[in-house]
């Protein structure tokens, strides 16, 4: 009897110790979205349940380590005790109920977090190795997502090559998005501050960049910056200069490519580098060590042929081969205009 | 050296590598007279097609060299074969075709232990490069073949792994001279071998940086490699099949006199449960990755969303092999648990039948848990409801094994030997595994973890609690059987103790950086994110591991030659293999043995679990 009074304050000592530890080292990051809070509510009956479970195997284990240890040269063997079908039962039934209980609470809470508000602010999203694309319904797409607080806002979310998936640990929700179908995620960012989305689905070899800004700020300051960008967008559709700037913006170039000439090392910077000499290290019918000048053909052949000549120094197959069909003759040229203007 | 370049081993290899370029040269010659290019230049000299078709060909060549289909080809001919064939004293029947069921578990064991250290070791390549935010030593496309290959690469040592653990044991256990198709035990160890080059050759191939779950389109796009991959599991996997059927014939058929059900020893519940998803499962996972390799070869639009295809059918038909396949590899480590404890405490296992059932139970429930995977999937999001219900009812089963251990090790008489340490590192790791899991299972917390550090820690934790330790205690408790010495005790408890400590520290950290929101299969991390310094102890307590299991090697190696001699029953079981002399003869038990009470009757007094029969006349 001696040995279960002890094991059963030690259990519930422990078990307390566990739960308060857990959560005096704050397990989650902060919470930026109105689901995060009924997510967080259940994670920590999660981590109480998971605290307790902990210390009701580990004392009565640790204890008899201790306690019920062999002496020296006793060779003799334990009782005898095959089983005890109430204690079998017990702890067949009192687990189900309670696996059952937590299932019924994720359900709930799982409806918590789908709650559709029908005034929703719709943002298209599109995904692609390796880079987000915002779309606005006001006529602009952007590279970072800036989302008003406190409101919903639907993503409709595709991609355009493999699977991606959408992942702000603030808003603690994710989203795989897929090619030729629509999937969505719904949000209610409470916390103004700047958060990133991370694609969380193995994409290809630049998968850990694939990461966009995601900026919550009041309604008023996200209002000031929906003007300033259909302004900007309606200036810079003007002219191949500005329209290459766009293009390269939705297309995510600049996620390897760098425009001040810093190195992301895994593709060449873009600045001063038309018609400047690039040593090639190979490609398709190309010599290693054969040096060209980065001229108008060159930039052109390089974006809808990655592979035809490799920059010595970065890898092949890094960069997608699709821009050749997805993009025009003339969009491909208005970015080799951009490209050319970073001197 | 000469016995050991004439083996079999090496001869297949030399055959499969022959096959390999006849059947590349095969598919060239036909492209030749279709007109096709033959050749792809600055790539892998031979084509897409080519390459695919001569790693099949060269996989039969190398299992056809060995002689290991030899016996088939000769009864379809009508020609007789003796019914036992002998092995040759010495080492080196380990390295040719054995019927007995012995050397084959020895085979495989060994095999597992080389996969799993060439899986730690990409590990560790990775692992290093992980230690510091930024890019160190390694390109993207290589750390992403490193990390596919360490999955891959541990599923299979696993998997050779658990079928080592049967084949050496399950016969013994029940009394049976070999397993019921000694023929197609041999062949399912040597199907494996090639397989395993077919896996390795991605490396020369270009890698492939899909991951183990190679998930299309990304698989599609991927390098050469990936079709080697597909390749290497599809071969692999006949060898679990085929092993799983033949286990599972073995013993409902050839049992031992008085060996009812509930009689078995509890290891032999684990491996059918085990049997019955291999057996019934492995197709599946063999079918998804053939289609995105015909996807590839034929153009054939399955997975292909502009050709009308589904990218999450796919997933479906690959976890529906690949969530059971967890249970392949803990049940018949959490079997060995229970096997082992009653021995070590001196009691009987606490309620045996439920912790028989608790494993049918899981096996069971586990094929019906596959899209939790999925839960951020974009499948019909309904659906993740009856998932999530199903996946937590495994905590059930799972929790009565918990429990019967607690009870069994409750007031015993405890030792502590190597093997019992790993049996309780293994309780408290698969506990930190286990525990880890249901918020996954519920869908609301689930869409923060899915995909992030957490589940590595957590998948982790269930694997080295559910195999790794349960593996290590079953090579030190039954390494005496095998070789007649023990291994040394003192080494033994070192291995445990760094490995251990190191390993909670690795897993737990894992969880730390996941639920901040890193995310898994990263080859680099944003240093603003402070996780540098929890990545470099990871670094750390990883090579610790590495430095624990070298010990266990040269443990493992010095042992069979200079091990104290144990030819006794070492243990003081009350099995039947450990009442007759170490090491075993060819057909294991000179007199058969009847089985007369119950297999964990410690604490009764002058009881027995088998009684053997006292001339060996009664066997003819």
């Amino acid at each position: 009897m001696r040995h279960y009074l002890i094991a059963g304050v030690l259990v519930i000592v422990l078990a307390v110790a566990t739960y308060a530890g857990l959560m005096a080292i704050h397990l989650m990051p902060v919470e930026a979205s109105a689901q995060s809070i009924p997510i967080d509510h259940l994670w920590n009956i999660e981590i109480a349940i998971i605290s307790f479970l902990f210390a009701l195997i580990i004392v009565p284990l640790v204890y008899s380590l201790f306690v019920f240890r062999r002496k020296k040269g006793d060779t003799s063997d334990g009782e005898h005790i095959e089983g005890n079908t109430t204690l079998e039962v017990t702890w067949t039934v009192i687990p189900l109920i309670t696996v059952l209980v937590l299932a019924y609470m994720g359900t709930y809470t799982l409806g918590e977090v789908l709650a559709v508000d029908p005034s929703a602010l719709v943002i298209n999203v599109t995904a692609r190795q390796w880079s987000w694309e915002f779309d606005y319904t006001e006529g602009f797409s952007s590279k970072e997502l800036h989302l008003p607080v406190n409101r919903q806002v639907v993503l409709d979310m595709q991609s355009t090559d493999v699977i991606h998936s959408f992942f702000v640990p603030q808003f603690r929700m994710k989203q795989d998005v897929l090619p030729g179908r629509i999937t969505t995620y719904r949000v209610t960012p409470i916390l103004i501050g700047t958060y990133e989305v991370e694609c969380a689905q193995l994409c290809g070899t630049s998968h850990s960049y694939m990461t966009a800004p995601v900026i919550v700020s009041s309604e008023a300051d996200y209002d000031a910056w929906i003007q300033k960008q259909v302004a900007a967008a309606a200036a810079a559709a003007q002219t191949p200069l500005g329209r290459g700037q766009q293009l390269v913006a939705e297309n995510g170039c600049t996620s390897c490519h760098s425009i001040d000439g810093s190195s992301t090392g895994i593709a060449p910077t873009w600045k001063g580098l038309y018609m400047s000499q690039v040593k090639l290290s190979g490609g398709t019918n190309v010599a290693p060590g054969t040096v060209v000048t980065a001229n108008e053909a060159y930039l052109t052949e390089s974006i809808v042929n990655p592979s035809a000549k490799i920059v010595d120094g970065f890898q092949d197959n890094v960069m997608p081969k699709t821009f050749g069909t997805a993009l025009t003759q003339s969009q491909i040229s208005d970015i080799v205009t951009y490209i050319e203007s970073l001197k | 050296m000469k016995k050991f370049m004439t083996s079999a081993l090496i001869r297949g290899l030399l055959w499969q590598l022959i096959g390999w370029m006849a059947g590349a040269l095969f598919v060239t010659g036909i492209r030749v007279l279709m007109g096709l290019n033959p050749f792809v230049t600055g790539q892998y000299f031979f084509t897409e097609p080519a390459w695919v078709f001569g790693g099949l060909v060269g996989a039969v060549s190398y299992v056809v060299s060995t002689g290991a289909v030899t016996d088939w080809f000769k009864w379809a001919k009508g020609e007789e074969t003796p019914e036992h064939r002998e092995d040759p004293p010495g080492w080196d029947k380990y390295l040719n075709v054995s019927l007995d069921h012995k050397v084959i578990g020895v085979q495989y064991t060994v095999t597992a232990l080389f996969l799993l250290c060439v899986g730690g070791l990409f590990a560790m390549i990775f692992r290093t490069e992980l230690a510091h935010s930024g890019l160190q030593f390694l390109t993207l496309q290589e750390y992403n073949t490193f990390m596919s290959l360490h999955g891959i690469v541990m599923i299979i040592g696993i998997l050779i792994g658990v079928a080592g653990m049967m084949n050496y044991l399950a016969p013994l256990l029940v009394g049976a001279q070999d397993m019921a198709f000694p023929r197609l035990n041999a062949f399912s160890y040597w199907i494996a071998p090639p397989a395993v080059v077919l896996l390795l050759s991605t490396l020369v191939f270009g890698g492939f940086d899909t991951g183990w779950t190679g998930y299309p389109p990304l698989s599609e796009r991927a390098p050469l490699g990936m079709q080697m991959f597909f390749l290497g599991v599809a071969v692999a996997g006949w060898s679990s099949i085929l092993g799983g059927l033949n286990l599972i014939v073995t013993v409902l058929r050839m049992r031992t006199k008085g060996m009812t059900a509930f009689r078995m020893p509890i290891f032999i519940w684990a491996a059918i449960a085990t049997s019955l998803i291999s057996s019934t499962a492995t197709q599946l996972i063999g079918l998804s990755f053939q289609m995105v390799m015909f996807q590839r070869l034929f153009g054939m639009g399955f997975f292909d969303s502009d050709k009308g295809g589904n990218p999450i059918l796919f997933q479906h038909l690959f976890w529906f092999y690949s969530h059971p396949a967890v249970y392949v590899f803990v049940l018949p480590g959490l079997g060995i648990i229970s096997e082992l404890v009653p021995v070590f405490v001196r009691k009987p296992l606490f309620g045996y039948r439920f912790v028989a059932m608790s494993s049918l139970g899981i096996a069971l429930v586990g094929f019906l848990v596959w899209a939790h995977h999925m839960f951020v999937s974009g499948m019909n999001p309904y659906l993740r409801i009856p998932f999530m219900f199903s996946t937590l009812l495994v905590a059930v089963p799972t929790g009565v094994k918990f429990f019967s251990w607690l009870a069994t090790i409750w007031k015993g008489k405890i030792e502590l030997p190597t093997p019992m340490l790993f049996v309780v590192g293994g309780i408290v790791v698969f506990l930190l595994g286990g525990l880890s899991g249901p918020p996954n299972a519920t869908v609301a917390t689930d869409l923060h973890l899915q995909n992030t550090y957490w589940i590595v820690g957590h998948f982790h934790d269930t694997m080295f609690g559910g195999y790794i330790f349960p593996f290590f205690a079953s090579i030190y408790y039954w390494f005496p059987k095998v070789t007649g010495r023990r291994m040394n005790e003192t080494l033994g408890k070192i291995h445990f103790w760094i490995m251990t400590p190191s390993f909670l520290t690795l897993t737990l950290l894992m969880m730390r950086v996941g639920l901040l929101g890193m995310r898994r299969r990263v080859a680099d991390y944003d240093p603003a994110l402070g996780f540098d310094n929890y990545h470099l102890i990871m670094t750390i307590a990883g090579y610790l591991i590495g430095i624990a299991v070298l010990i266990f090697l040269y443990n493992l190696v010095v042992s069979i030659k200079n091990g104290e001699t144990a030819t006794g029953n070492v243990w003081n079981s009350r099995s039947p293999e450990w009442l007759i002399p170490s090491p075993l003869p060819a057909h294991n038990y000179e007199q058969p043995f009847e089985v007369v009470g119950e297999p964990y009757d410690y604490g009764v007094p002058g009881s027995a679990y088998v009684r053997f029969e006292d001339t060996k006349s009664a066997r003819d």
